[in-house]
């Protein structure tokens, strides 16, 4: 920490040129807006932004302006330009053409200081702070108060002044890693606000939260839109959008294609606009013959996070699997795949005994897993679409001994195109690709190892409607080719609307099954079992 | 990616109905790209160095003097293709020297109880496998770093060489055997054994590398460990045999020592382990895992092996050489990172 000293001086003075308050005020207001600014005075405008990368326009003569005191929601689909757009306001992406007005100031940001310098502030998905760090330290790096030597008690101070303002109910000595990713989003506000800063640009914050901690996050956009900021609020959730949002601007394919009032739009007409077509929200169940039993488990046991899993999977079924985050679906899961080693229990694939030691025998007996956490788990991001297409099942592309490159691409243009992957080429990197397009890739990763079962944890997961009917669409098709399909996933619309079956997991074990039609096929129900309500109940 | 300011921006689409993308097989290919290629770098490093040389000295370009230089970077050389493959998977082997101290000690044992050429070459490259194994089961079983462990086997190995050898050189070795490291392998054009090796297992390592399952899998592994695991990839029987195969490479370097200098002392290879990681580095590969060709390797060594040659021809001391080396390995590393930074920034 004490290393950061030396760039404090520097960093503050930029920011503090630009307030006309004294950092004592914490407590007040920041603008005293009790009267209110005029809607028509933007705090923050961009114009004409264009910003191409090889291949790839990312936006193409994108503006807009974020007004203090109000919500504005950026919606638009994976890949439509939005995290560009944030990258952009935060100082990261240089845009190639266009410009950028802070108050009546033109603004050039060439790194992420200038942007804190210019009031802009940004809270990501996933957070990107120090976890060995506490929350003061993570709050003030960069900025830290005294001079030569740290002036640790005006940290805490100052802190302890920043969490009580958003009612956070953590210490400013509490390492960071201690907190809960909700508690995260709220030291990322408090940096915000330590930064004084004017706009707050929020990055899905609400996708790794409970509804309970989304409902608190919602208190604090409220009071954060009280003071005056400006806020862009960036979700895939509409219910989000219409809860928090004073205006929206919609994103496709890096153009603008629209932008009003939320109060004056309805939930149909944002899709249409996102998707360029109107998207079927319900999700069209197949009716097909399910088939004879290929997976079967018994009494699936581990240490300590699941206990006597046991369920027969068939031909053409998706038999869902719901339950809380940390109900130990994705456990299980890994275990069938070779990740893990059972304590306990009994696996019969195609009516012989299966054992998977590692997950090459379970690819090898036809078993497919699309991990949760696609960045570490599922993509290996330094390497091109084509390496990640064919990574699974090297060996069908092996020739005398050699991998046959031509035999790969052609794997990867059926694969990719049946997928409907966007991408400039098929030797693209990966990790250049849009969260919804990288998914669809390791998706075809799983594919082209030709599996009887598939197994989906959350594939859906952080991606918007679109690629998410896209995904539901091919679950669907994969049970019809004659596949097995489990899915995994915390979207109780999603698991009901594809699954004919789903078990419901609570604390490692399993609440209850119910078929499609059947006795206890309801949300209610579901949730109810999911949540340890139902199991309560029975017990007393 | 690097040549974002290069390229002109393209004109605004016209909005028409099109089907919405298209997907090209392949990367266009930018000259840009090409002359950034640290391959490329690597060629025209040789090449000044080769002329550099050339003009400063008359003996530079003489065949007999290039073959005889060859034999000072030869063994490293074969225990860098190896070492190459470890960093690839963000793993290292430090003890590589040590293990050689320990090769050449059975070597040079048996060989003072009369034990026949062949047999010397199989202790050699059998203590290597060995020690290679060692390392390989200790960082695959305990998950400690490699490079902690290969630190921790470092000084086992030397350890037990110093230990059992005291103050003694071992110095009688049969005649034939000598023959492997003091004569050339072919005459025309002059050839030394430890070279002809070198070539042909550098050919072997970039097949394996760039043409086959294997070596696609070992690239995952060194992009994202994790990924590749889920993905099927047994990593660690493959990290296993990369640290048995280096070991194995070591012994080979220490048969090849031996034969060369007729003589075993407990500091036999000293500070290698070093020499080998710069080899390794100058020739691009990432020390981060998931990027690095042998070719580069290989340049490397020539790189590292002829301007050591041209600076001792020069009469430059052993250790101003060393510095020199240094600031070459800084400065090369760091020039394409800045040239990178200033063409290609977004």
């Amino acid at each position: 920490m004490r290393v950061c000293s030396g760039f404090d001086a520097a960093l503050i003075r930029p920011a503090g040129h630009l307030l006309p308050f004294t950092r004592e005020k914490e407590n007040t207001p920041l603008f005293h807006l009790n009267r209110p600014l005029m809607p028509s005075d933007p705090v923050l405008t961009l114009a004409g932004i264009s910003k191409s990368f090889p291949g790839v326009r990312a936006l193409s003569d994108v503006g807009f302006s974020l007004y203090p005191g109000q919500v504005t929601a950026l919606i638009g689909e994976n890949g439509a330009g939005k995290s560009t757009i944030v990258k952009t306001l935060t100082g990261i992406y240089l845009p190639d053409e266009g410009s950028l007005t802070v108050g009546q100031e033109a603004k050039h940001f060439s790194s992420p200081r200038d942007a804190w310098a210019a009031g802009i502030a940004a809270i990501h998905q996933e957070t990107v702070m120090f976890d060995e760090l506490t929350v003061a330290e993570n709050i003030f790096t960069g900025h830290m108060p005294g001079g030569t030597l740290i002036d640790w008690a005006e940290a805490r101070r100052r802190t302890a002044a920043l969490l009580k303002r958003i009612d956070a109910d953590f210490k400013p000595e509490t390492k960071l890693k201690r907190l809960s990713v909700a508690q995260q989003h709220m030291v990322e506000i408090a940096r915000a606000l330590s930064h004084e800063a004017k706009v707050i640009i929020m990055d899905e914050p609400t996708a790794a939260l409970s509804s309970h901690e989304i409902q608190e996050l919602f208190r604090i956009v409220d009071q954060l839109k009280a003071e005056g900021h400006a806020i862009l609020f960036i979700s895939h959730k509409f219910d989000e959008i219409f809860r928090v949002s004073d205006r929206w601007v919609c994103l496709r394919d890096g153009e603008k294609v629209g932008e009003g009032l939320t109060r004056d739009v309805r939930e149909p007409d944002l899709v249409r606009l996102m998707v360029g077509r109107p998207v079927d929200q319900i999700f069209p169940k197949r009716a097909l013959t399910i088939g004879e039993t290929v997976l079967e488990v018994e009494g699936l046991s581990n240490a300590t996070e699941f206990e006597d899993i046991g369920f027969t999977l068939r031909r053409r079924e998706i038999l869902g699997f719901y339950g809380l985050v940390g109900a130990g679906r994705s456990e299980v899961m890994q275990c069938l795949f070779g990740m893990s080693r059972p304590t306990r229990g009994r696996v019969t694939l195609e009516g012989r005994p299966f054992v998977a030691k590692a997950p090459a025998d379970a690819i090898a007996a036809g078993i497919a897993y699309v991990p949760e956490d696609r960045q570490h788990q599922g993509a290996v991001l330094p390497l091109g679409i084509r390496e990640n297409t064919t990574l699974a099942s090297l060996g069908a592309h092996v020739r005398y001994g050699f991998l046959s490159r031509n035999s790969e691409r052609a794997a990867t243009r059926m694969l990719g195109t049946r997928l409907a992957v966007k991408a400039a080429h098929w030797e693209q990197r990966l990790g250049e690709l849009s969260g919804g397009n990288q998914q669809k890739v390791v998706i075809a990763k799983w594919l082209a190892t030709k599996p009887k079962v598939v197994i989906l944890d959350e594939p859906t997961k952080g991606i918007d409607v679109g690629s998410k009917a896209a995904v539901h669409d091919f679950i669907g098709e994969l049970a019809e080719d004659g596949l097995a399909v489990i899915l995994v996933s915390s979207e109780l619309p999603e698991v009901m609307g594809l699954a004919d079956r789903i078990i419901v997991m609570h604390e490692g074990q399993m609440v209850t099954a119910v078929t499609r039609g059947g006795p206890g096929w309801s949300a209610e129900a579901i949730v109810a079992a999911a949540t340890g309500a139902d199991h309560q109940a029975v017990a007393a | 990616m690097t040549d974002l300011a290069l390229r002109p921006s393209q004109p605004a689409a016209a909005p028409q109905p099109k089907p919405r993308y298209t997907v090209a097989d392949r990367a266009p290919r930018r000259l840009s790209d090409f002359l950034l290629r640290w391959e490329t770098i690597l060629v025209i490093l040789l090449a000044a160095v080769i002329i550099g040389n050339t003009l400063l000295s008359p003996y530079f370009l003489d065949l007999y003097n290039l073959a005889d230089t060859t034999y000072n970077f030869s063994e490293k050389a074969i225990i860098a293709l190896g070492m190459a493959l470890l960093i690839l998977v963000r793993e290292i082997d430090l003890s590589i020297a040590a293990i050689m101290a320990l090769a050449a000690l059975a070597i040079g044992s048996l060989a003072a109880h009369g034990v026949a050429p062949p047999l010397l070459i199989l202790a050699g490259l059998g203590v290597g496998l060995l020690c290679g194994a060692v390392n390989g089961l200790l960082v695959t079983r305990t998950g400690v770093p490699s490079i902690v462990i290969t630190i921790g086997t470092m000084s086992l190995f030397r350890g037990i060489a110093q230990v059992t050898l005291g103050d003694q050189a071992l110095t009688t070795y049969p005649d034939s055997y000598l023959a492997l490291g003091q004569s050339y392998f072919i005459t025309m054009p002059p050839t030394p054994l430890s070279f002809l090796i070198f070539l042909v297992l550098a050919i072997v390592f970039g097949v394996v590398l760039h043409g086959t399952a294997i070596g696609r899998q070992l690239f995952a592994i060194g992009a994202n460990p994790v990924a590749a695991r889920f993905a099927g990839i047994r990593v660690d029987r493959l990290r296993f045999a990369l640290f048995t195969l280096s070991g194995l490479l070591a012994g080979l370097a220490a048969v090849l020592l031996t034969a060369r200098i007729g003589v075993v002392r407990p500091n036999i290879a000293l500070g290698w382990e070093l020499d080998v990681v710069t080899m390794v580095v100058l020739g691009g590969v990432a020390i981060s895992g998931g990027v690095g060709t042998i070719l580069g390797v290989v340049l490397a060594v020539f790189v590292l092996g002829l301007a050591t040659f041209g600076l001792s021809l020069m009469n430059v001391p052993g250790i101003v050489i060393n510095v020199l080396l240094g600031l070459l390995l800084i400065l090369s590393i760091a020039a394409p990172i800045v040239i990178r930074r200033f063409f290609g920034r977004f």
